[in-house]
């Protein structure tokens, strides 16, 4: 049983490094196949002699191979090299930046989770009513309104039109209202429709039946039975969700001028600064192996049939 | 070993406060179940008119083919189904004229043992934790034996306390769902094919287990089956169901060596326990 269960924890430690090496490894590849930074960067006029230099300087003159070792390497010891625009670490750069994305999509999911958690429980437990449209309804919406555009919105309403918000920076409670409100639209209608086809198969378990006819309350059915058994996939959902609002949330950092790691990530790309690019790249990779970690984590713990 | 199960009998079995011992734990009467096609709007007539009384401590079957409308019936009767006509009265309250609440107490007192017993256990609730959340629910009804008792009652062993339903066999888990109905000390148990999900060699030990928690406990029993064996051991009387209607009703011996409709003779031929009609 024991020995068992160490293989199984063994062989998905493993899985996980080798998803974290294939992602390394396209990182890599894909900052070699976007062409001759040194172009980019100098711009088509420059002479070739000062491209050359410049290759030197960066390591690219170097075979593929070498260039490939140095960088795992450097991966695996913490260092991600140099940004080519702000001549700064990049871990530096990204780990300044990391608070503040953490702040937006830590607020974000809780307005999700918050929202989204108990609109699908309400359509699940009132299938077919019109409170169970109206909640698909709004969980559809929630996943095609364009991110960019509801933030547009929002700062139209209530940054100019109304006044009440700032529409965009950061600093105090207030600035985070709307980024936050923006960015938790899409994971609340994702969570709200997965929990609402979740829950409604928990629900129709006979063990929901059996409760009921032993006199435990519908409510206690609904949230401590139905709901814990409908719980995983949810869990799955927000922690995944997580993983790609801490390593992408470009366009609502974007409209909000929020400093955070999408905003950093968008100006390495303006810049070419493919360094930089391919670090964030590999940060939000490792993000996602340790989230994915987190989701078997909870799993078992949820789960006494994983155990 | 009856006499064993008696020793932890649970006093006071089958008697409410303030109900007369002649007042029917069950009374069905006209009872109808439709349901509507959402796409195509036709209306199914799962049960007919049925009418159905189980008096205290007595055992009834419900028999016939699938389909028949057995188990809606049941359902229906413990108010846990919809019903779309018709009376019913659980143990002398009329379902009609009581609330969510008063019913939610009435179920405590009727207890169901369903056809798939790791189905009707919840997968993340070990054995012990679930037997406290019904202890939760009456705390003095539930006080008259302890959790291994308990299982010992049902011939299961304290070891699988803290099982899980999946670290069980078909056999425990169908006995942790008797143990958790008897717990109750229920005047009506429901047993909705208990044994048809079970593997043929437990078949017979869990029906022996329902039937001497039957008379230690004086509780009444309303069994659906489609296995005549099985209603054979239990039950004193018999209803046959077919398309949605009663058709024969009587003793089980009666109605199984000299059927009166042609259905249920039929039916005998067809079902699966049928060959003890060979012996009469």
């Amino acid at each position: 049983m024991k020995a068992a269960r160490l293989r199984r924890v063994a062989a998905r430690v493993g899985a996980l490094f080798a998803s974290l090496f294939i992602a390394l490894t396209m990182a890599f590849a894909l900052g070699r196949l976007s062409g001759d930074p040194t172009a980019n960067i100098l711009g088509p006029t420059a002479p070739p002699e000062q491209r050359e230099a410049l290759r030197q300087q960066l390591g690219l003159d170097r075979p593929l191979l070498t260039q490939y070792f140095d960088y795992i390497t450097g991966v695996f010891t913490g260092n991600l090299g140099e940004s080519l625009q702000f001549y700064q670490a990049n871990t530096t750069l990204i780990f300044d930046r990391v608070p503040y994305t953490l702040q937006l999509v830590a607020a974000g999911m809780a307005i999700a989770i918050i929202i989204g958690v108990p609109l699908g429980v309400l359509a699940a437990t009132r299938e077919g009513t019109w409170w169970d449209r109206a909640a698909s309804t709004v969980a559809l919406l929630g996943q095609s309104i364009p991110v960019f555009w509801l933030g547009m919105m929002l700062v139209v309403l209530f940054a100019v039109k109304l006044g009440w918000l700032p529409a965009g920076q950061s600093g105090t409670p207030r600035h985070l209202i709307l980024p936050s409100l923006t960015m938790s639209l899409y994971p609340m209608a994702h969570i709200a429709r997965l929990t609402r086809a979740s829950m409604s198969e928990a629900l129709a378990e006979p063990f929901i039946d059996s409760a009921r006819a032993r006199g435990i309350s519908r409510t206690r059915v609904v949230w401590r039975h139905a709901f814990k058994n409908a719980l995983m996939p949810v869990l799955t959902i927000v922690v995944l969700q997580t993983g790609i609002l801490l390593s992408g949330a470009v366009a609502v950092e974007y409209v909000y001028s929020w400093p955070g790691l999408g905003q950093l990530a968008l100006q390495a790309i303006q810049f070419r600064d493919f360094p930089l690019v391919q670090a964030i790249v590999v940060f939000g990779a490792v993000v996602f192996v340790l989230l994915n970690l987190l989701v078997d984590v909870i799993h078992s713990v949820v789960d006494p049939r994983v155990r | 070993m009856a006499e064993m199960l008696k020793r932890g009998s649970p006093a006071g079995a089958g008697r409410g406060p303030g109900i007369p011992e002649d007042v029917p734990v069950l009374a069905v009467d006209g009872l109808v179940v439709e349901h509507r096609n959402r796409t195509t709007g036709e209306v199914f007539r799962a049960v007919d008119g049925v009418c159905l009384r189980i008096g205290a401590g007595e055992s009834a079957a419900v028999v016939g083919e699938s389909g028949s409308g057995k188990t809606t019936l049941a359902m229906a009767a413990t108010g846990l189904g919809p019903r779309s006509g018709g009376e019913i009265e659980l143990l002398g309250h009329s379902l009609d004229a009581i609330g969510r609440r008063r019913l939610r107490e009435l179920r405590r007192e009727v207890q169901i043992v369903f056809q798939d017993p790791h189905g009707s256990l919840d997968s993340r609730q070990s054995v012990r934790s679930g037997l406290r959340e019904l202890r939760g629910l009456q705390r003095e009804r539930t006080a008259w034996i302890d959790d291994a008792g308990l299982l010992e009652r049902v011939r299961l062993s304290p070891d699988l306390l803290d099982r899980y339903p999946h670290q069980l066999s078909g056999g425990q888990a169908q006995r942790v769902c008797i143990a958790r109905a008897l717990l109750m000390r229920p005047r009506l148990i429901v047993a909705d094919e208990p044994t048809s999900g079970l593997d043929v060699s437990v078949q017979a030990d869990v029906l022996e287990l329902l039937r001497e928690v039957r008379e230690s406990t004086g509780a009444a029993m309303l069994m659906i089956s489609h296995d005549l064996a099985v209603v054979r051991a239990v039950c004193d009387t018999a209803h046959v169901m077919r398309h949605g209607r009663v058709v024969e009703s009587g003793p089980c011996e009666t109605v199984f060596t000299s059927p009166a409709d042609d259905y249920t003779r039929e039916l005998l031929a067809a079902m699966p326990g049928g060959r003890w009609r060979a012996r009469r």
